[in-house]
This record gives C-alpha cells, structure tokens and sequence, in this order.
C-alpha cells in the first residue's frame, strides 16, 4: 500500500479488504456507508440489549436503566422452557432434551455405526414420550401442562423422526410399480401439500372430533403431532423422491442380479445411500417444521409462542412485547441458524466425498 | 495370462445350463432380440461378440431376466424362466453378473460388498462369510483392499472386486457385459486374467466382450450378433480365420482396423 512499505506485495488481508471491500468507487461507498451505519447502530443496540437493560428485579417498576427490560423473560424462564410441567418432574423435560439434541453428535462422528444411529433415531419418539407423557412407572403428566418450549421440541423431533419412516415408505409408493399402491401416494402427497398447515390444523382439532363417538376423545397434542407428521412427511416424502430417482439404475440391477428382494435392496442398498445424500435437505425440512410447530397455538396448544403471548397480556408486564417477542425470535434464530450451518456443513462435506 | 488347457471342447453330453429358444424381445416397438436360440452347455464359455446395438447386451440380461422377453423359452439349470418373483431370485442367485461399470456398492467396504449377499440372500452366519469372501478376494488379488471402499479403488480393480462379489454367490453360471470396456488400456489385463482363471477351472460363462484375444483363448464358441440375430456362431479358431457371413467378416475386419479392444 505505501510507498514506505519494503516488499512488493501487499499483506493477504490488506488484499482481501482491497479486492472485496474497495474495488471501485460506487462499493467503496458502499463499504463506508455501511460501516458508518453499524458503527452508529450497533453501540445503541448493544446498549439497550445488555448494558443498559435489566436483567433482576422483580417486577416492572425494577427496570429503570432505560434499555430493554429483559424481567418478563428472565422471571418466567421455568415457564417458557418447562410450560406447566410438574416442578418435581422437569428433569424429566431436561432428559428429554438432551437425549434430542444427542442426534446431532450421533450424526456427526462418521466412526459410529449408522445402525445405532438409525435405531437410536426410531426410538428416540417412544422414548420422549414416555418420558414427558409419563406411564410405565413414571407418574402421568396430562398435555394441558405441556407448554413453552417443551412442546415446540416435543412436536419438532417426535414429529420429525415420526416423519421420516413415513416419508420414505410414501417415496417408495409413489414409485411403486403397483398402480393402486402409487396412486394413492400421489393423491396423498399432492392433497397434504396443497393445503396450508393451519388448516389442517384446525381441522385436526375441530373436525376430527365429530367423527368419534361421543365421549371418546384424542389427546390434542397427539392430533397436532399427527398433523404435523403428516405435513412433514408428504414434503419428505418429495425430498426421498428426488434422492431415489438420482440412485444409478446400476445399483438396483447389481441388486437385482445378486438376488436381494426388493425390501432388501431398498434397507440395505438404496435408502442408505439415499438418506445420506438427503440428510442436508431434510434437515432444512426440520428447521421448516421446527418453526411450522408455532401454529399449534392457534389450536389452543401453548408452545413457546403461545407462552410469550400470554405474557404480554399479563398486567404486571403488559407493554414489554418488544423484550418478549425479541427474546422467541433469539430462540428460534439461535436454533435454526445453527440446524441450517449444520446441513450446509455437511452439504460440503459430501460434496467432497464425492 | 495362463492358458486354458486344449482341447477345449466341452463334453457333447454334459448338462445343459442356458437354454433360450425362439426367443423374441421388444422394447416398445423395437425389436430387440428377433428368434433367438443359443444353447449353453455346463463348463462352456461362450464369448459373444457383434456391433453396438446389436442386442448382446439384452440377450445375456434376458437370462438373469434384468430384462424379460415377451416371446420364447429360457430355461436356466433346468428352470424354466417365469415372472414368479421367489423363483427368479433363486435363480439369479445361482447366476453371477459383472456389469461394464462395476455397480459396486459404494456405501460398503469391499468386505461388505463381498458379504452381504451371502448373508442377505443365502441365509450365511457372518464369520462364514467373511472367511469366503476373503478367500475369494484373494483370488483376485485383493484381498489387502477389503477394507477400503469402491471409490478408493481404479477401475479394474473394482472390477476385479465386482466378480469376487459375484462369485461369493457361489453361482454356477457367469455372465459378463463388457466387463473391460469401461477400463483404462493398462487395467485391461488384470481383469481378463481373473477371468480367464475362472474359465480354466470350468466354470459355464457367457461373455459379451470384444477382446478378441481373450475369445481365442478361452472360449469353446464365439457367437456373432448383428441388428438382434445371431448370425454366426463356430468355434474361435474357425471363427476368426474362416468367417462365413459377410457381416462377420466386415466386423471382423473393423476391430482389426481399430485394435483389438475396439468397441
Ligand atoms: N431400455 C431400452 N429401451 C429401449 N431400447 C433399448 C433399451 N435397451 C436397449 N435398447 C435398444 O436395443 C438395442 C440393443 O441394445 P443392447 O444394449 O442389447 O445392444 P448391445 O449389443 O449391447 O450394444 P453395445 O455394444 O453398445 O452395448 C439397441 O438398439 C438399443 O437402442
Ligand atoms: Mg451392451
């Protein structure tokens, strides 16, 4: 950069910044114009965020730093994360939690036998929901103390990994050569992904009910999760779709030829390949379901959204929305930034195994 | 190469493994196969040879039904060929295949490759298989890759790995499309000579191939197709110094133009 400078070329970052940041006039004010405005907005948004803001007291009248009043948060944590849950029972949410997101190591570390993660996987639902519903030793826990994040985890991994059983035998049956068969696949899949989630949603909790006898009764969290794998699975079932019409006709023929049945060919020659080279587009389609869990509360299912709502509304922190609502969509950014970095990272990462 | 023992002739009355009779095939519109009949003895290597198109590719996948034909007969140690799916895979369980590109699993080790068909469609305890399969993978001088996986490995040794796996089938019939074609010049040779192993210890081939100099060396017949007919066939010796028909002799004539392992 300076004549003073003794070698010829110029530091690799100082390149960097010339090439990307300053390569003509009209992206060297660019450049300048937005570095102005972070510099003149992040301080102010950092302020109100944590240096300013209040993070203990007790009720509204505590917050006098002028910044974000972060007490409606704060206070009913136990509330957001665990809903109504019993409070001598929340290890139970905890354990529930940790056993979910032990997919994502599992996916990670190649060493592990896929098997184990696959059946790890199949019985990940059941186990959650003896854990959380309660049952077989555990004291009962009825769905209308599910709330807050629990049940936006609840629905999003027991949906999805009930989701994907489904969508893959959906995939093979609108490839199959049975016409019956496919056509009623096809019809299903089309139908479910032309209507809009929510009003599969009400029609799960309204109309499912007049065609049961009187006095019989399905738990509302068991139709919206019933829903909500069914909307997931037509969608993945898509997805598989793809991946199985991409497989080399070779791989079926030398299957063919070996004498594998066809549900042979399919568990141990086809669907492995295949749900690997998915895994990046269905894990987009969980981040998808994931966020698709907040309708539920427009059934009367209080997630986490429906937890922030009635907080708002509470006198004593009426007027804190924007803490509130900033607070869910920290949750959910936090959450499906990371899913989504995970899919590309191992988008990237078949690529190069390719 | 180590050649096979002359003469090579097969005993006239051994069994027959391969019988096709009048068989006809269409794909579509498109007559494929126009009444073909060939008899294939036990221990008889048949090396079938002709140009691009000309249906040798669909007769050798008829008799594992890859394809079905809509005419004729096709009885594989003596069963005849139905869309019965429980009687098919029994006999494509007897009937190996090595394709032109390989068709190894990719998701397996060579190991595995070599394995799973044993104990997915023969009903064999592991350890039993892994014992044959390394055994098999020996034979072909691989047995030091049975860890790696296919995409690992060059092409004639995937294809050499491709027959270990066929063989673990335990079949008593091969089939090979073209197996070399889809290799690089140097890899050529490794293959034929596991194949040419295979036949000097009798077992029944069919092969569509067109190294010439394999033929020669191995093969009780060479049978010439042309346009989904077969228009010749005669033992390799006749074959290639007195071909009878002119078709035989223009596409004799265009692989000696172009190298032997024109295609
Ligand atoms: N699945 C198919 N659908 C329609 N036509 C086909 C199909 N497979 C093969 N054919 C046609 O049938 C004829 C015979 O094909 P085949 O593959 O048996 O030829 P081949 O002798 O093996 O040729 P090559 O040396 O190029 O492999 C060709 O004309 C081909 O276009
Ligand atoms: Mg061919």
């Amino acid at each position: 950069m300076s004549s003073l400078s003794a070698s010829r070329r110029p530091h690799p970052a100082l390149r960097w910044v010339h090439k990307q940041l300053f390569p003509n006039l009209l992206q060297s004010i660019l450049t300048l114009a937005t570095l102005g405005l972070l510099l003149w907005s992040v301080p102010k948004v950092l302020d109100w965020l944590i240096f300013s803001a209040t993070f203990v007291g007790s009720s509204k009248a505590d917050c006098v730093g002028g910044g974000a009043c972060w007490l409606p948060v704060v206070n009913r944590i136990d509330l957001f994360v665990y809903g109504f849950y019993p409070d001598t029972e929340t290890w139970r949410v905890n354990l529930a939690f940790v056993l979910a997101g032990a997919i994502i190591p599992l996916l990670y570390f190649k060493r592990i036998d896929r098997r184990w993660v696959l059946g790890y996987m199949m019985l990940l639902p059941f186990v959650m929901w003896w854990l959380l519903k309660g049952g077989l030793g555990l004291s009962s826990v009825s769905s209308t103390q599910f709330a807050g994040i629990l049940v936006t985890v609840f629905l999003g991994v027991i949906g999805m990994l009930f989701a994907l059983p489904m969508g893959i035998l959906l995939a093979l049956g609108r490839r199959s050569k049975k016409p019956a068969i496919k056509l009623l696949c096809v019809l299903y899949i089309e139908l479910v992904r032309s209507v809009p989630v929510i009003t599969l949603l009400f029609m799960a909790s309204l109309m499912v009910q007049l065609f049961l006898p009187e006095g019989v009764t399905i738990d509302i969290l068991a139709r919206v999760l019933i829903v909500l794998v069914m909307f997931t699975a037509a969608y993945m079932a898509e997805t598989i779709r793809g991946g199985l019409q991409g497989m080399a006709k070779g791989q079926y023929e030398a299957a063919k030829a070996l004498g594998f049945s066809y549900w042979k060919t399919m568990s141990v020659i086809i669907l492995p390949q295949v749900l690997r080279n998915t895994i990046p587009p269905l894990l987009t389609q969980f981040i998808g379901l994931f966020k698709e869990t907040t309708l539920v509360v427009v059934v009367g299912v209080l997630d986490v959204v429906g937890i922030a709502m009635s907080t708002t509304s509470a006198p004593e922190w009426i007027g804190l929305e924007h803490e509130v609502y900033l607070f869910l969509a920290m949750f959910f950014f936090v959450i499906c930034f990371a899913l989504s970095r995970y899919a590309r990272h191992l988008e990237k990462q078949l690529e190069k195994s390719r | 190469m180590n050649t096979v023992n002359e003469p090579r002739s097969v005993d006239a009355d051994a069994p027959v493994a391969v019988r096709i009779d009048a068989l006809n095939k269409w794909y579509g519109h498109f007559h494929a196969l126009k009444n073909v009949s060939l008899e294939v003895k036990t221990g008889e290597r048949i090396v079938i040879c002709g140009p691009s198109g000309s249906g040798k590719s669909t007769l050798i996948r008829c008799v594992n039904q890859l394809e079905q034909h809509q005419e004729g007969d096709i009885v594989v140690l003596g069963q005849l060929l139905d869309d019965h799916p429980k009687r098919l895979r029994q006999i494509r369980r007897e009937v190996g295949m090595c394709f032109q590109h390989f068709n190894l699993f990719p998701h397996l080790s060579v190991l595995k490759n070599c394995t799973l068909p044993q104990t997915a469609n023969l009903g064999i305890a592991e350890s039993e298989a892994m014992a044959y399969a390394l055994k098999l993978l020996e034979r072909v001088k691989m047995r030091e890759h049975a860890n790696k996986y296919p995409g690992q490995l060059s092409g004639g040794q995937q294809q050499r790995i491709a027959i270990a796996r066929a063989l673990c089938m335990r079949p008593k019939i091969m089939l090979f499309d073209e197996p070399t074609s889809a290799l690089d010049p140097e890899m050529i040779a490794e293959v034929l000579e596991v194949m040419v192993d295979l036949a000097a210890e009798g077992m029944t081939m069919l092969c569509v191939t067109h190294e010439m100099g394999f033929a020669r060396k191995v093969a009780d017949r060479v049978v010439f197709m042309d346009q989904g007919e077969i228009v010749e066939q005669a033992p390799p010796e006749q074959f290639f110094s007195q071909p009878e028909s002119p078709r035989t002799q223009q596409f004799l004539n265009q692989i000696i133009n172009h190298g032997v392992t024109a295609g």
